[in-house]
């Protein structure tokens, strides 16, 4: 169980990026953040890893703390971040010191065949594709067994072709172990295809406007009704952030055009 | 940045080349571009054309002997073990000087690219020491040193020293913070950090900066053995000028182009197998 509690991030510069952020994720739960730039989705992700530390609130993760990085919480970030002089499977069994030599031999064979990637293990990053890369990135997050896994925008460089495959590649590995996933998105298909529940966001400061469950079964039929009216659904939430009712009388009119828009 | 870290992770890196060798190894292997033998054209013409125009006495060649002269001279000396002393003697000091200037311009310049402290207190006086032409040092160290290999192998060890400290403190201060950030995560302790994200990000520009220092150690070599020296290339330099032979003195300076270009591409091809995963910039070199 992951718990956020009354979180706030100041910047130096006196931004504020998220005020009292306040957040509960079951065990094995996915969760999306949907919102526009700005809204602070990147720097909640940051704060959670551990690469900063944020200004009141804490988190926690089954009864402990976390002040810093942590070993059970792993992290993929919008660019895939892969170490240029290592190979892909050096890469995937970068987190992988402690482990021994015979199961870290196992572990990055059994994700390189999870990402498809197999015939791909002695080559450098510079020979995959953007896609590619993306997969490694993710399956380097995944070895090392993270209790929570974030994942920030880590689709949207793609084309959705590509990103449709990776949604696979990502539920594939997902289901194994079960972990909590915290997905950034700006992406409204992509929160339904993957998440239990979106969490839309606002921005100045960055806070939570609307929580929003997504419980379709899986594997998710993308063009089912039930998928269709969770999306409106998201859309609509995410129209109400960005023209909050009492200020817009023509609210049903902007809808319709931001549904269209999006 | 100690000396054993990096060999570590040299050794590493040279494990995951070999890995990865054979995948590439197949791709990469082309057949012989005969237009690189283009390059050698201009050279050869005009070395035949000054040989003909001697040989055809359209010109005496005396001030510019012609090259089969360069090349009898060149042979005579090395038939008599003359001028391997003078190479042996070269080499020596630069290498000796190569190494010393080398290891202060990696130290220094690592300790000032990784602590800002350092940096401030540091970097300015080595940038206003760098400003004095290294020449200038010449008749201190003679002072200082005497007149024998000291103070020739000091002046060649500042000469390495400057490109090598800028080099590796700006690689240190442009490592992509973003990778940094991949080793946190991880929870990588400072040396781990320092091991398998810095020193494998900083090596192709501190391969870069080693063989510039090199291409300074080959430059300042010759004004060192110019200030008096009794063996060594830059020897040979002076005394075929003092003794009026020219073909002694292009013979010296075919040998400084022919070293300067083999203890490049050593350093070059020796190195290759660590950065082999950027090859495509360094092709460019
Ligand atoms: N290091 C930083 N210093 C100052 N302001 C920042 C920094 N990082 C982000 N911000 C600001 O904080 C706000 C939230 O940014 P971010 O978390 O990146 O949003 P998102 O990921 O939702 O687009 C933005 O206004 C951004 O300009
Ligand atoms: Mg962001």
């Amino acid at each position: 169980m992951l718990n956020l509690e009354h979180l706030s991030k100041t910047y130096a510069d006196g931004t504020r990026a998220l005020s009292d952020i306040n957040l509960s994720v079951r065990e094995a739960e996915i969760v999306a953040l949907i919102g526009g730039s700005g809204c602070g989705k990147t720097t909640l992700l940051r704060l959670i890893a551990g690469l900063d530390r944020a200004s009141a609130g804490t988190i926690r993760l089954d009864d402990e703390v976390l002040s810093g990085p942590h070993p059970a919480i792993g992290i993929v970030f919008q660019e895939p971040r892969l170490l240029p002089w290592l190979t892909v499977s050096d890469n995937i069994a970068f987190g992988l010191d402690g482990v021994s030599a015979a199961e870290r031999k196992a572990r990055v064979a059994h994700a390189l065949e999870k990402i498809g990637l197999v015939e791909h293990a002695d080559r450098w990053p510079r020979d995959l594709s953007g896609g590619q890369q993306q997969r490694v990135a993710i399956a380097r997050a995944f070895v090392t067994n993270p209790k929570v896994l974030l994942l920030d925008e880590p689709f949207s460089a793609l084309d959705a072709f590509t990103r449709a495959s990776l949604h696979e590649h990502l539920l594939g590995l997902w289901e194994e172990t079960r972990p909590i996933v915290v997905l950034v998105t700006h992406d409204v298909q992509e929160a339904v295809t993957l998440a239990d529940r979106a969490i839309v966001m606002q921005p100045k400061p960055g806070r939570i406007f609307d929580e929003l469950s997504l419980s379709l079964a899986r594997p998710r039929d993308k063009s089912g009704l039930p998928f269709e009216s969770s999306v409106r659904r998201v859309l609509s939430a995410l129209d109400q952030s960005l023209n909050p009712p009492q200020k817009q009388p023509q609210r049903e009119k902007d809808r319709q055009a931001a549904a269209l828009w999006w | 940045m100690t000396g054993q870290a990096q060999s570590h992770a040299w050794s590493s890196h040279k494990g995951a080349a070999a890995l990865a060798a054979p995948p590439l190894a197949g791709k990469k292997r082309q057949a012989f571009d005969w237009r690189i033998l283009l390059g050698f054209l201009l050279p050869i013409a005009i070395a035949l054309l000054w040989e003909a125009a001697v040989a055809l006495g359209l010109a005496q060649g005396r001030l510019v002997p012609p090259p089969s002269r360069i090349a009898a001279t060149l042979l005579a000396l090395a038939e008599t073990g003359e001028l391997w002393t003078h190479v042996w003697a070269t080499l020596w000091r630069i290498l000796i000087g190569f190494v010393i200037g080398a290891a202060a311009g990696i130290a220094i310049g690592a300790v000032s690219g990784t602590s800002t402290t350092m940096r401030r207190l540091l970097d300015p006086t080595l940038q206003a020491l760098r400003a004095i032409p290294s020449i200038a040092w010449v008749p201190l160290f003679i002072l200082w040193l005497g007149i024998f290999e000291e103070s020739k192998v000091a002046l060649i060890a500042v000469g390495v020293f400057f490109p090598v400290y800028l080099g590796i403190a700006g690689a240190i201060l442009s490592v992509d913070r973003k990778l940094v950030e991949v080793g946190h995560v991880f929870r990588l302790s400072r040396t781990q950090l320092a091991r398998r994200i810095l020193l494998p990000a900083v090596l192709p520009e501190a391969l870069i900066a080693l063989r510039s220092g090199l291409g300074l150690g080959f430059m300042f070599v010759v004004a060192a053995e110019f200030m008096g020296a009794s063996e060594g290339l830059g020897y040979l330099l002076v005394d075929g000028q003092q003794m009026g032979k020219p073909d002694q003195i292009l013979a010296a300076i075919i040998a400084f182009a022919l070293l300067g270009k083999i203890a490049d591409s050593l350093l070059v091809y020796g190195t290759k197998p660590l950065v082999r995963w950027q090859d495509t910039v360094r092709e460019r070199l």
